[in-house]
């Protein structure tokens, strides 16, 4: 398996789209969506972020498929954590004992 | 046929060779994806911490709006920008070992302990500026409990004050602020250390123990170094920009 | 001819991993992964019985319906400590650490783990661990029972939790960097020709094993801090007055402490597939069947916590879903029962030590796998839950499943760790003793259970009493069968008779250096060619040699 080199202009572009990104949250942050929005596209922006530190700075995008796999199923299991836990928060108060 | 052996001489070749690997693209391989999986360890800690995060905020979410407003968002957004660039200048320093530019390797190391130390430096700022505020809370230090000033209605705007948005109670954003010290305490510790192995590397790598052939610890320390980058990518916007759009006025 | 039958023995040098170097120095930093599986038997079963310890104290305290024993707060103490010591400094670390270590670079034809070093470091963590622990114990002991509900641990317990709870939190990086060395080890340095459907079975559960180790783990290490801080600092994340939910502790605890049952029969199923396939010298029954309900055991462990939140004001639905969850979550099991049985089906079976173990374990398993079922019924669980009967249902799992397999085990591979032989006659008595001892100790407490006496009281009603003297003279007779083996493989050691490299007669690689091993395993590294379980049917084999190696293979 030869490794794979990044060049120069890939980083400095990652670097540059994660500058963007940040402005990009903050000032949306101090804009007035309907409902969840603010969190959604808040979320949306740190996910998109953490894509390209992933992909380019961590060299997953070269990688084998063994680390793609590890990637995807420590996200799946935080995952689980999540939605299991919520779950139970989120339905309790279907239901009204006594 | 009768064969089922083979005699392999004993692995030579590059003194970082360690003597159970057969070669070093198998020792690079073990070690990648043993950060990988170390990682994953990670993920799984700091896991439970935004899931207590998630649960609360959707609890008492204007208490957590209020406390939000409150951090300084220029600190934050520039810890942001710190830890970005630090992580172009970790995959600088990756790229300068592996195509044998030593001097990119080495100002980037430092660099990027530099910007590390940058990090603590405004986070200390901030954390000062909690103590300052009495916004430290439960008895984390004795005697100085969490009683921070709270804005009255009419009074004019003063940004020491805590300005409680309707529905928000001082003891909720108390729970914000245990958050907001475990989550940022914990990635701190994690940045002390990260900044603790880039100087092992600094230092080894002035010794010129790194070079295209053996950069695997570069490689690996940059891993967790970018991890850490993203635990904090979420972080922001998660403490410091959720309530921003709920703000009235300055 | 077969590859397999091609083998020829290289001639056994008198050095081995043993007397390759003297001196303290040279165990203490070794970086063998055989020494230092030695190095954690010795710890866990040193921890083994001060875990026993606690336990005779639980049934002589509980042979009268009085509390006259112990005072209440010693018996809380009593039965909490029973079970951190024996969950944390003993089932977990068991097989994996001193088992897994030894074995997982030898079946695979490794030199060594990935990360040897980080094999030793994992060692002094436990001994860290063990330490703050062992000060908690002796400072005035916890009392919050070992799963640490708040509020009680967080705010009303006077007992010492912080440095308990800091004990475990080390013990946890033990855990987390032996799972990562094996997930390594295993993804990258097999010998040549050994593909992933040529590992043994064992290896499949370690791998198993060592992705609960990983990925569950780190969240109890953080439930511990929180724990912790909240003690300490009065910080309310499980504080209803401060805003928290003690139920958030419980999905943080459970999390990881369910899968964490699965990291402690995995491996202990890993060794039945050994034992079961070796001693009937017969290929194992569905051998991919048995590899992937060890993943999908992993795997579907960490869906099902919620069960032993039935009763904690959880959710109804999420109830539901998790009493659904866990009825599937018995299904691998299941398949592993079957396919062992399948395997014994018209095989040839030697009842050594080993194999007595392994039969032991299917049976007790079975039961133990049962009655979690009935537990896994929401409805049923509710009368159920924190009485004998869970107590009775995770005994059986954990002492007649993972620790039979550990025995078993143990006793399996003992020729091949210490170039001895332990005396078969008594393994076979001391085993039967167990088993005897085993099933009179926890089946009167599933009818205790089920007739509704609570757990972790010190004092009970008059009618449960001769369930209670049953169940003490039970574990009279599974204490004194427990230390028969460790009286004689330690005699074994000086005086058992010395066994060659493959004593048993079997395929397996490990059988193919000799016993004890050389420290980088293996003289040349081998070349796979053929399957795991490939035995040699009995019209080819002349003569059906037995342990001490006076037969050959024409």
């Amino acid at each position: 398996m030869s490794e794979h080199i990044v060049p120069v202009k890939v980083y400095l572009a990652i670097f540059v789209a994660l500058l963007l990104g940040t402005a990009l949250t903050v000032v949306a942050a101090f804009h007035d969506f309907p409902w969840q929005f603010n969190t959604v596209i808040a979320l949306t922006i740190a996910s998109f972020k953490a894509t390209l530190v992933v992909l380019y700075f961590m060299h997953v995008r070269y990688s084998n498929r063994l680390v793609w796999v590890i990637v995807i199923a420590a996200l799946f299991w935080m995952g689980i954590l999540f939605a299991l836990t919520f779950s139970d928060y989120f339905t309790r108060d279907w239901i009204s004992i006594g | 046929m009768a064969e089922s052996y083979t005699t392999t001489k004993h692995a030579e070749g590059h003194p970082a060779l360690q003597h159970h690997f057969e070669n070093m693209e198998q020792q690079r391989e073990a070690g990648t994806l043993g950060m990988w999986v170390f990682l994953v360890t990670e993920i799984m800690f700091f896991g439970g911490m935004f899931l207590a995060y998630t649960l609360y905020r959707s609890k008492y979410p204007a208490a957590f709006a209020s406390a939000s407003n409150h951090l300084d968002i220029t600190l934050g957004a520039a810890n942001t920008g710190v830890l970005i660039l630090s992580s172009f200048t970790m995959a600088l320093a990756v790229y300068g070992t592996q195509v044998g530019k030593r001097k990119l390797q080495l100002f980037c190391l430092a660099l990027t302990i530099v910007l590390g130390l940058t990090f603590l430096g405004i986070k200390a700022v901030e954390y000062k500026d909690k103590y300052v505020d009495s916004l430290i809370p439960g008895t984390l230090i004795p005697g100085h409990p969490f009683s921070p000033a709270v804005q009255v209605p009419g009074e004019s705007f003063d940004e020491h004050k805590l300005h409680l948005l309707p529905g928000a109670t001082v003891k909720n954003v108390e729970m914000f602020y245990w958050i907001y010290f475990a989550m940022t305490g914990m990635h701190a510790v994690h940045m002390i250390i990260g900044v603790g192995l880039l100087s092992f590397l600094l230092f080894f790598s002035v010794k010129r123990r790194y070079g295209p052939e053996y950069h695997n610890p570069i490689e690996v320390t940059g891993l967790y170094w970018h991890f850490v980058d993203i635990v904090w990518i979420f972080l922001f916007p998660l403490l410091y920009l959720l309530g921003r759009h709920l703000e009235h006025g300055g | 001819m077969r590859a397999i039958e091609t083998f020829e023995p290289p001639a056994p040098s008198k050095v081995n991993y043993l007397n390759a170097e003297y001196g303290l120095k040279s165990w203490l930093l070794t970086r063998d992964h055989k020494r230092i599986a030695l190095l954690y038997l010795g710890s866990i079963t040193f921890f083994f019985f001060i875990g026993g310890i606690y336990a005779m104290m639980i049934r002589l305290e509980l042979l009268t319906p009085e509390g006259d024993l112990l005072q209440s707060t010693t018996y809380n103490k009593v039965f909490t400590q029973h079970g951190i010591i024996m969950i944390f400094f003993f089932l977990i670390p068991s097989i994996p650490a001193t088992l897994g270590n030894f074995l997982v670079p030898m079946m695979i034809g490794a030199k060594d783990l990935a990360f040897p070093r980080i094999n030793l470091l994992s060692w002094y963590i436990y001994i860290a661990g063990a330490l703050v622990t062992i000060y908690a114990l002796l400072a005035g002991g916890v009392d919050t029972g070992w799963t640490f509900y708040a509020p009680f641990s967080t705010t009303f317990s006077n007992s010492y939790v912080v440095a308990t709870g800091l004990g475990i939190f080390i013990n946890g990086f033990s855990s987390i960097l032996t799972g990562l060395n094996f997930i390594v080890t295993i993804h990258t340095m097999r010998a040549p020709g050994m593909t992933w459907f040529r590992l043994p079975l064992f290896i499949w559960a370690m791998y198993a094993t060592s992705l609960i180790f990983v990925l569950g783990t780190p969240v109890i290490a953080i439930t511990i801090l929180l724990m912790a801080f909240e003690r300490l600092a009065h910080v309310g994340i499980f504080d209803p007055a401060l805003g928290g939910d003690p139920v958030l502790f419980q999905h943080l605890f459970w999390f990881y402490s369910h899968p964490a049952v699965y990291i402690m029969v995995l491996p202990s199923m890993g060794v039945v597939s050994e034992l079961i396939a070796n001693f009937s010298r017969k290929n194992i029954f569905g051998y991919k069947f048995v590899a992937f309900s060890s993943l999908a055991i992993a795997v579907f462990g960490f869906l099902v916590w919620g069960h032993h939140m039935f009763v904690s004001s959880q959710s109804v639905y999420a109830g539901m879903i998790f009493s659904f969850l866990s009825f599937a979550v018995a299904i691998p099991s299941a398949i592993k029962v079957f396919n062992w049985t399948a395997t014994l089906y018209k095989s040839s079976i030697s009842y050594d030590t080993p194999m007595l173990y392994g039969l032991g374990f299917i049976c007790l398993f079975t039961i133990g796998g049962m009655t979690g079922l009935f537990l896994a019924a929401l409805a049923v669980d509710v009368h159920l839950t924190d009485t004998y009967f869970v107590v009775a249902h995770f005994h059986y799992i954990m002492v007649g499943g993972a620790l039979m397999g550990y025995l078993g085990g143990l006793h399996y591979w003992w020729p091949k760790i210490t170039g001895r032989m332990y005396p078969e006659a008594w393994g076979r008595f001391a085993a039967l003793i167990v088993f005897v001892g085993f099933n009179l100790t926890f089946m009167p407490q599933f009818v205790a259970g089920y007739m509704g006496m609570p757990r972790r009281y010190h004092a009970y009603p008059p009618e449960f009493q001769v369930f209670n003297v049953l169940s003490t003279a039970g574990a009279s007779i599974l204490g004194f069968g427990m230390l028969i083996p460790a009286i004689y493989l330690v005699w074994s050691m000086r005086y058992g008779k010395r066994a060659d490299a493959n004593p048993w007669n079997l395929p397996g690689l490990e059988w193919r250096t000799q016993s004890p091993p050389p420290t980088e395993n293996f003289e040349t590294t081998p070349v796979v060619t053929w399957e795991a379980y490939e035995f040699a049917p009995p019209e080819e084999i002349e003569v059906i040699g037995r342990l001490r190696g006076e037969f050959e293979n024409v």
